[in-house]
Order: structure tokens, then C-alpha cells, then sequence
């Protein structure tokens, strides 16, 4: 057990190992490690935020849908309204047609029965006219009776 | 185990292992192993037996020098491709375990030390790994390597260089000065010895104080390198021991021990960093 140059030896050698590790190993290895830490640090926050816009993406969905269901309905509903709508003007034009033909056709009619009278009243006449010249069985000055005759029609 | 006297008694087999390689300057007159007288000028040589006790101050322990700067490269080798490819993306396996060790390290630091000081951390680094990869050199079994060295023509091989006083005297002393530099940069000169001689009982003891205060300081360092000494000298020689036994029981004793000592080195790796870590603390706070 001689203490002897050794311890000098030594000495420097442990000297050198450790100026070299703190000049080339613990420097870029822990510059390291802080980078990774960095990362990951970062990498969890992207997921938490990633999180929070997936949550906010599913209510802005739910929303959506929630709305675009309830503008579905207020469509429906206002084209049922509008069908009943149309039914009914349909109906009411119908019923207005209808009577308007019911009317123009009475009105027809009307005309045929005056005209029908009024042939008939010019007939009256002459039968009456025949009658009476058979009745009298004399010539009648047909100009002198003409207006009695037509005064007998009128009042037909 | 060879040795150029062939058979070994158990004490001679036991010393033989505990001896460093020792390369120094005997000096003129000693007589040497092989009987012969040094002349003048004294020599150059490889110590034998108890010769390195004679070469004084001015010798080296090869094999110490030799294990620790091998493995002192292997890790800074190691440490440094990982360092140079180093990616904060997906880590490879090697980056991974780096990164754990590194980590480890830099907890420790950050609970134990609070200043600012860039240097604490890859000195802990160094001592842990450096220490840990000295001390694990005590799992190779203890006739493997010095048996490939003596057939080598290396007659002594200690490969565990924690179990030489030297190696960690050398570390823990340059923890010391370590200690005396940061006190005076923080506190200057003034501050370290008003803190070396007027506490714990103010300036009337002053003499007290400070011999006190000398005492824990200089406990620091010789507590630090005795303290790993102390165990993997221990322990070496336990399974120097145990190697002494029939081959066939061996195992039974050595496999626990080994197994034991997993334990052993990490913790006396552990202990030297963060009992430095806390000394560099207490060289940063003011009292």
C-alpha cells in the first residue's frame, strides 16, 4: 500500500474525463432531454386542444342538425298550409265556375222561352186573325182591324 | 497465480494478488528480489515483491493507471457517440440508457445542489459511472486477468483500480481541491477562514473553532477515499479468498458474494458522487 505517483496519475485523469464530459456529453444530451420535453409537453397541449375543438365541433353539429330539423318542419308545415290553400281556392273557383254556367245557361233558357213567346205571340195573332175571318166568315178590312188584333196580342 | 517460483502458498498467492505493478526508480544499494545490489545511480524497473515500498513517492501503479484510463475511455467513448447522435425524437436503445443514467444524475444534483455551477453535474456523471465501471472490474474473476498477464510476462496485475488507495486518494483529492477552490471563489479568502475559525462557538474559541473546523474539512477527502478503498479492498479480498478454496465449492460462496457486491459497487459509486455533490453544496452555501 504505497501512496505514489498514482495519485497524481489519477488526479489528471479524473481531470480530463470530467472537463470532457461537461464539455461534449452533458451538454447536447440534457439540451436534449429538454427538447423532448418540450415536445411532448406541446404534443399533449395539441391533444388537449384537439380535444376541445372535437367537443365544440360535436355541439356545433348537434346544433345544426337541431336547427335544420326544425326549419324541415316549418317547411312541411307551410307547404301543408299551402296545399290546403290551394285545395280550398280550387274548391271556391270550382263552385264559382259552376255557378257561372249554372246562371249563363239560365239566362239561356230565359231568351229561348221569350223567344218562343214571342213567335208564339206573333202566331196568336195571325190564328186569331184566321179565326176571327172564319168566325165572321166576311172579309174583314184586315187593315182596319190589324190594330186590334196586335192590342189583343200584346195583351197575351 | 504463475509466479517463477511455480507453487504458491496461500499467503504468497494472497500478496501476490494485492500488489499493484509498480514501475519506479529503485534507488542505489537496495538489494532486489533476486538477491543482486542496485548500483549506482539506482534503476528503472518493475517493482517485485516488496520493492515498490523502496522506489518512495516517485513510482506508478501501471496496472491501476492502465484500468482506470481504459475504462475511464470506455465510458467517455461510450457517453460521447451517444452525446454526438443524441435526437430528442424516439431515443435508441443506447441513447435510452444513457439518458436514464443522465437523468439519474441530474435528480440527484438538482436535490442535493442548489447554485448555479455547470460543472457539478458532469463531475457527478464522472465519478458515478467512472467509479461504478472501476468497481464492477472486481466481477471478473479474480486469477482471470493476471493469469493472461503473467502469461504475458506481467508478473503483477491488480485490475480492480478502486482497491488501490491511490486511485481514490487521487479523486477524492481533487474533490478537496475542489471543495478549497469554490469556498474561496464564493465566500473569498476572508469568508472561508471567518467560516473555518468562528463558528460553532464563536470568536473567543477561535483556536477551538478551527481546529475543529481543520479536522472536518480535511475528514472530507480521506473519508471519501478510504471509505471506497476500504470497501472494494474488502471485498477483493474476500474473493481472493474464496479463490483460495477446492474449485468445486467455490461457486457457493462466490456466486452470493458476487452477486452481493452488484450491490456493493453500486453503492459505493452512489455514495462518492453524492457525498461530493453535498460537499459542493456546503463549499457554495454560506454559513
Amino acid at each position: 500500500m504505497n501512496i505514489n505517483l498514482t495519485i497524481i496519475g489519477q488526479a489528471i485523469a479524473f481531470a480530463i474525463f470530467v472537463i470532457f464530459c461537461m464539455k461534449y456529453v452533458w451538454p447536447p444530451i440534457t439540451a436534449a432531454l429538454a427538447e423532448r420535453k418540450k415536445k411532448i409537453a406541446e404534443g399533449l397541449d395539441a391533444a388537449d386542444r384537439a380535444e376541445r375543438d372535437l367537443q365544440l365541433a360535436k355541439e356545433k353539429a348537434a346544433a345544426d342538425m337541431r336547427q335544420s330539423k326544425e326549419e324541415a318542419a316549418a317547411i312541411i308545415e307551410q307547404a301543408n298550409k299551402r296545399a290546403n290553400q290551394i285545395i280550398d281556392e280550387a274548391k271556391d273557383q270550382a263552385r264559382e265556375e259552376a255557378e257561372r254556367v249554372k246562371a249563363s245557361a239560365q239566362a239561356e233558357i230565359e231568351q229561348e222561352a221569350n223567344r218562343a213567346k214571342e213567335a208564339l205571340r206573333a202566331q196568336v195573332a195571325v190564328l186569331a186573325v184566321a179565326g176571327a175571318e172564319k168566325i165572321l166568315e166576311a172579309s174583314i178590312d184586315e187593315q182596319a182591324h190589324a190594330q186590334l188584333v196586335e192590342k189583343l196580342a200584346a195583351e197575351l | 497465480m504463475a509466479s517463477e517460483s511455480g507453487t504458491l502458498t496461500s499467503s504468497e498467492y494472497i500478496s501476490h494478488h494485492l500488489t499493484n505493478l509498480t514501475f519506479g526508480k529503485l534507488p542505489a544499494g537496495t538489494t532486489r528480489y533476486d538477491g543482486s545490489v542496485v548500483g549506482e545511480g539506482g534503476t528503472w524497473t518493475f517493482a517485485h515483491g516488496t520493492e515498490a515500498a523502496d522506489m518512495g513517492f516517485w513510482a506508478i501503479n501501471v496496472d491501476t493507471m492502465f484500468w482506470s484510463i481504459a475504462l475511464g475511455l470506455m465510458f467517455v467513448w461510450m457517453f460521447q457517440k451517444v452525446a454526438k447522435s443524441v435526437t430528442d425524437g424516439v431515443p435508441g436503445n443506447t441513447q435510452n440508457f444513457v439518458e436514464s443514467i443522465i437523468e439519474f444524475i441530474d435528480e440527484n444534483v438538482k436535490s442535493i445542489f442548489h447554485h448555479k455551477n455547470d460543472l457539478i453535474a458532469p463531475l457527478s456523471l464522472t465519478i458515478f459511472v467512472w467509479i461504478f465501471l472501476m468497481n464492477a472490474m472486481d466481477l471478473v474473476p479474480v486469477d482471470w486477468i493476471p493469469f493472461v498477464a503473467s502469461e504475458m510476462g506481467i508478473s503483477y496485475m491488480k485490475v480492480v483500480p478502486t482497491t488501490d488507495v491511490n486511485a481514490t486518494l487521487g479523486m477524492a483529492l481533487s474533490v478537496f481541491g475542489l471543495i478549497i477552490y469554490y469556498s474561496v471563489k464564493e465566500k473569498g479568502v476572508g469568508g472561508f477562514l471567518a467560516e473555518l475559525s468562528l463558528q460553532p462557538l464563536g470568536k473567543w474559541m477561535l483556536p477551538f473553532n478551527l481546529f475543529l473546523e481543520l479536522v472536518g474539512l480535511f475528514a472530507k477527502p480521506v473519508s471519501l477515499a478510504l471509505r471506497l478503498f476500504g470497501n472494494m479492498y474488502a471485498g477483493e479480498m474476500i474473493f481472493i479468498l474464496i479463490a483460495l478454496m477446492p474449485f468445486w465449492i467455490q461457486w457457493i460462496l462466490s456466486v452470493p458474494w458476487a452477486i452481493f457486491h452488484i450491490l456493493v459497487i453500486t453503492l459505493q459509486a452512489f455514495i462518492f458522487m453524492v457525498l461530493t455533490i453535498v460537499y459542493m453544496a456546503m463549499a457554495h452555501d454560506h454559513h
